[in-house]
């Protein structure tokens, strides 16, 4: 037998036994067990100790709302904390472990808390924990955390996969109870496409807990007729396990589906985040029953009253040999025949309307009996308490709506203006009765079809009966006569809300935050209402006035890796690699990050002691014979039309309009409040062909901003606009023997001299025998230069022959470090001076923009200070003792003067070792930096503690007049 | 959220980057006489409605087309979503 608590009957499977562990300990279950009956059949009762106090703590609760029955699930990597036994479906050689203890469960040390009990109340860190204010992060916060809290984040990475998905329908039906099944029937009936998720592991809802018949069937029965019915229906989607967290704008609901939680199936996920955009969603998310507050209400064997009818009447568990039942509506003697007949002895079925009250509550770890204010002492151990039900209304209220209070069923409900689409039914909105339910129903799913454009056939009525137990006021039972919970898995009192009120925190949302009320993983479902009324008796306002707490998605903990989906890890950043990504790596790169990019920083070659040598080396190789570079990150647009000239003209601030075929030009292209946005060549293939380039990191926003300029500023310009930087390899030859090299490779007829083919030239011709090319003449290091594009497939066969062909040139492999070493000797600004703080007269660049157009940013680059003499300037720097290094992001301060921000004349943007030079170089961006040249000042580095005497210099360091690139 | 993209059809929010204000697409004429004081106002004055609001988005995942989108800024409803593109000839049509 699978647990001696087992009683006759129920929705499990005998004949299917399922071992499981709980601390170590061997039990068996069933299948259709959860963790939770599984443990109750097992006589288990204590699961796991309180939060604050550490107390002694049972299963509460059969579903979701559960506040004290948390477990972590799994070991390791794979654990699981803060898992709901209620919501575990028991699968077989699952290993769960209580939480939130020091010694064993049943003996823990720091249960000493709940002795400190009436020193710990509302606040009490907050009053207590303030001095020395040297002891909030190494003493008191590491000791609360060690003391209260819930289960253990495992630290290693989660094992687990996870998935996104989005679904569409007409109709989502949230909850598969009676009134969401009756809902999925008539609008699947009608052809509308029905998901119906609901997020237990068997459909029914309250159906399975409760006896009912309809239709002369077993309420269980009648659950699975109709979810089979709808299983057959091509059009209908059943989700189960599936929990609505969320109902978002136009009509998107967050629905998590758990696959295989254990982590146990490799290849499923373990769960799905689905995004369900519906025309029509009816919610059916059922209701939660309330606990009513007395002296020691939180011990391990008092439960909900439905939840001990739900272990009962469906998984045939008793949760004690003798129950009492203490209820503030007539339900309470209906539930103790119903008990008495499953074979369970009933000790007690108390009034809470009337009198005696309950006094307290006796049994260390679980109940063991009652006091009643009369002074009668009733054995138990177990009680199942009710205090009325309230409507799970949240996905009605998500979008800012509010809730609506009833005074016949002491509950909040959904208010009048509901979301756009959605509609309410069953016990949702308020209506306990059954066939209220299953009508409810049926009249919101033919509505759902009806206006999806369906013609819902008739529906005929239920037979079954509609009984209700409306609930009496909220009233605290023997207040004042020891601590009586109101929030189980916060440790929140009757008494903590008073003393907040005293204390002045009488808005819901004060006291919320202030006592911690609600703000547990369960968000407050059983225990929310109950608060509301003693905040209400405190005020002398009603419950309506006093409102609620907002309600907020997820309805349900949600775990951040179905958020994150496959998004995490590579998956988060995927990697881009160049045509010559193989190539570089055979050659000995090693790479660098450049947004999504992986690009070559330098080729380390035996003998070489560290990265400088060999960046030093390639750049000495530049210099002196040739290099070459992969540049195929470099953002390439294509821009063609009758009107191309026109739009380049318009976007970059200098003139374009004018630049013949077959010419490149630099292109300096700003934001409209004048702002350098990015920089780059354009080369004029045609009359009416531009190719652009753009920095690695700004192809994509550059795109989006030149497509902004055609369609929302120059609709009337005749131009189109094709992203093109994965198309093309694109190869850097530069270098004294650069021309040399490229001579043995471009076909004949091609005249690649320095007449036919001058600096800033661009061609279309074909290379090493017939492969189509295009050459531009560009240089980023001030050597003769060029760029070869070819098709990305032959990028790796391009960067071969230029090896091979050139091995008695010297032709050297160079990555971005040598790329960034030469284009700082050279003076060419970058990615660390084109910061979005710089504006073309910073950069030594104003000459550059054309008086005769308009231009984007033309207007206030004009405008703003930077002509101004207190402006940066760019500059180069040299430390004045040549053996001193530079940093980047030192601050440049006059001789003598205090480092303070307003002595501050500017940064040092970039530096490099010059091999050329042999001495470290850089550029700054320098305060009325054109007059200091020549001047010296100090280079101060707060951070190292460094300050080094530098010398301001024009920022070209080699080959000013720029003869080597013409030549 | 969902936009209907006049040519598209419904698409998720996700596939779009938002600029702002669509009154970015009024771009005054920078070789005017008044120009600086038009650029101060069109590049850095806004309006911030609850409410009614039209703005631009770009459809990155999508077509690569701007749209303007008018949008309760309150409420989230979207009641009419242009081709920028349109928008702008009509503007231009109607200096």
């Amino acid at each position: 037998m699978s647990g001696a608590f087992r009683l006759s009957g129920g929705l499990v499977d005998r004949d299917h036994r399922l071992r499981f562990a709980f601390n170590g300990r061997q039990y068996e279950g069933l299948a259709g067990d959860t963790l939770a009956s599984a443990l109750l059949a097992n006589g288990v009762r204590l699961v796991g100790r309180s939060f604050k106090y550490h107390r002694p703590r049972g299963i509460f609760s059969a579903g979701s709302e559960e506040p004290n029955a948390l477990v972590t699930l799994g070991e390791g990597r794979a654990a699981l904390p803060n898992t709901r036994a209620t919501m575990v479906e028991l699968t077989d050689g699952i290993a769960a472990f209580s939480q939130n203890h020091l010694g064993p469960l049943g003996f823990d040390p720091l249960a000493v808390t709940d002795l400190l009990a009436p020193f710990l109340g509302a606040g009490f860190y907050y009053k207590t924990f303030m001095w020395p204010k040297a002891f909030w992060e190494r003493v008191y916060e590491p000791l609360i955390r060690k003391a209260a809290g819930l289960g253990r984040l495992p630290t290693d990475p989660d094992p687990r996969l996870y998935d996104k998905g989005h679904l569409h329908c007409d109709l989502l039906v949230v909850g598969a109870g009676p009134a969401g099944l009756a809902a999925a029937r008539a609008a699947g009936a009608a052809g509308a496409r029905v998901i119906l998720a609901d997020e237990g592991f068997r459909p029914g809802g309250r159906l399975l807990a409760e006896r009912h018949e309809i239709d002369g069937m077993s309420g269980a029965d009648w659950a699975a007729a109709q979810w089979q019915a709808l299983a057959a229906l091509p059009n209908v989607r059943l989700m189960p396990r599936a929990t609505a967290l969320g109902l978002y704008d136009h009509g998107i609901a967050g629905v998590l589906e758990r696959i295989a939680p254990e982590a146990r199936a490799v290849d499923k996920p373990a769960e799905i985040f689905w995004r369900v955009r519906a025309r029509r969603i009816v919610l059916a998310a059922g209701a939660t029953e309330r606990p009513l507050v007395f002296p020691g209400n939180d011990r391990p064997g008092i439960m909900l009253a439905g939840a001990v009818q739900a272990f009962v009447n469906r998984w045939a568990v008793a949760p004690g040999r003798r129950v009492a039942i203490l209820a503030n509506h007539d339900g309470g003697e209906a539930l103790a025949a119903e008990l008495a007949g499953a074979g369970l002895d009933i000790a007690a079925v108390i009034d809470a309307r009337g009198d005696p009250q309950v006094l307290g509550t006796k049994g260390r770890g679980g109940l063991r009996s009652l006091t009643l204010a009369d002074g009668r002492r009733i054995a138990c151990d177990a009680l199942a308490v009710s205090g009325g039900w309230s409507p799970n209304l949240h996905l009605a209220v998500h979008r800012d709506g509010k809730p609506a209070w009833r005074d016949d069923i002491q509950a909040f409900v959904p208010g009048a203006a509901l979301p756009d689409g959605l509609a309410v039914a069953g016990a949702a909105g308020g209506s306990f009765g059954l066939r209220d339910c299953l009508d409810e129903g049926t009249r919101a799913g033919q509505a759902a079809a009806t206006a999806c454009g369906f013609r819902p056939p008739g529906a005929p009525g239920f037979t079954t009966d509609n009984t209700q137990h409306p609930p009496a006021p909220f009233r605290e039972l023997s207040p004042g006569q020891g601590r009586a919970w109101v929030d189980l898995q916060n440790d929140v009192t009757a008494k903590d809300i008073r003393l907040a009120h005293r204390e002045g925190f009488r808005s819901v949302e004060h006291l919320k935050r202030y006592t911690t009320l609600g703000m547990a993983t369960d968000q407050g479902k059983t225990g929310n209402l109950a608060a509301l009324a003693l905040m209400a008796q405190q005020t002398g306002r009603g419950i309506p006035e006093t409102g609620t707490t907002r309600y907020r998605p997820p309805y349900v903990p949600v775990s951040l890796g179905a958020l994150a989906g496959r998004e995490g890890g590579r998956g988060f950043k995927p990697v881009r690699r160049t045509p010559l990504h193989d190539w570089s790596a055979a050659r000995g790169a090693s790479f660098v990050e450049s947004g999504l990019w992986l690009r070559a920083e330098w080729f380390a070659q035996d003998g070489e002691s560290g990265w400088r040598d060999s960046v030093d080396r390639e750049v000495m190789a530049v210099r002196t014979a040739v290099g070459i570079c992969d540049v195929s990150t470099l953002g390439k647009i294509d821009i063609q039309g009758r009107d191309a000239a026109a739009f380049v003209d318009f976007v970059y601030c200098n003139g374009f309009a004018k630049l013949p075929v077959g010419r490149v030009r630099y292109g300096l292209m700003l934001r409209e409040d004048g702002i350098v946005m990015d920089d780059g060549t354009c080369a004029r293939l045609g009359e009416h062909h531009y190719l652009m380039t753009t920095t690695t990191a700004n192809a994509a926003p550059v795109f989006q901003h030149l497509e902004f300029v055609r369609q929302c500023l120059r609709p009337d310009l005749d131009v189109h606009l094709v992203p093109d930087t994965d198309s093309w390899a694109q190869i850097a030859v530069a270098g004294p023997k650069a021309r040399a090299l490229l001579t043995r490779l471009v076909d004949a007829p091609f005249d690649i001299s320095n007449a036919g083919f001058p600096f800033m030239a661009c061609a279309e011709l074909t290379v090493c025998g017939g492969t189509k090319a295009r050459l531009f003449r560009i240089s980023f290091s001030g050597e003769l230069g060029y760029e070869l594009a070819v098709p990305a497939p032959f990028g790796s066969a391009l960067a071969e022959a230029m090896t091979g062909a050139g091995a008695d040139l010297g032709v050297t492999p160079y990555g971005v470090e040598a790329l960034n070493v030469l284009r700082i000797e050279k003076g060419h600004v970058s990615g660390p001076e084109l910061n979005g703080q710089t504006a073309p007269a910073h950069l030594g660049l104003r000459r550059m923009a054309a008086q005769g157009k308009d231009y984007i940013g033309r207007v206030l680059a004009g405008r703003t200070r930077v002509d101004g003499a207190e402006t940066a300037r760019l500059v180069g720097l040299l430390p004045c003792d040549r053996a001193q290094p530079l940093t980047a992001g030192a601050h440049l301060l006059e001789p003598g003067a205090p480092r303070t921000q307003a002595h501050d004349l500017g940064w040092i943007s970039s530096v490099a070792f010059s091999p050329s030079l042999g001495h470290d170089i850089g550029l700054a961006l320098l305060n009325d930096g054109a007059a200091r040249i020549g001047t010296r000042l100090r280079a101060v580095d707060a951070m190292a503690g460094a300050e080094v005497e530098v010398e301001i210099v024009s920022p070209h360091f080699i080959d000013p007049e720029g003869a080597r690139q013409r030549g | 959220m969902i936009i209907y993209h006049p040519l598209l059809g419904p698409r998720d929010s996700d596939e779009f980057t938002y600029l702002g204000d669509a009154s970015l697409i009024d771009r005054p004429d920078g070789l005017a006489e008044d120009a600086a004081a038009r650029f101060a106002e069109y590049v850095y004055m806004r309006d911030n409605p609850a409410g009614t609001h039209r703005e631009l988005w770009f459809h990155a995942a999508g077509d690569q087309s701007w749209l303007v989108v008018t949008r309760n800024t309150a409420t989230h409803e979207i009641t009419h979503v242009e081709l920028a593109s349109d928008v702008a000839r009509a503007r231009r049509a109607g200096r």
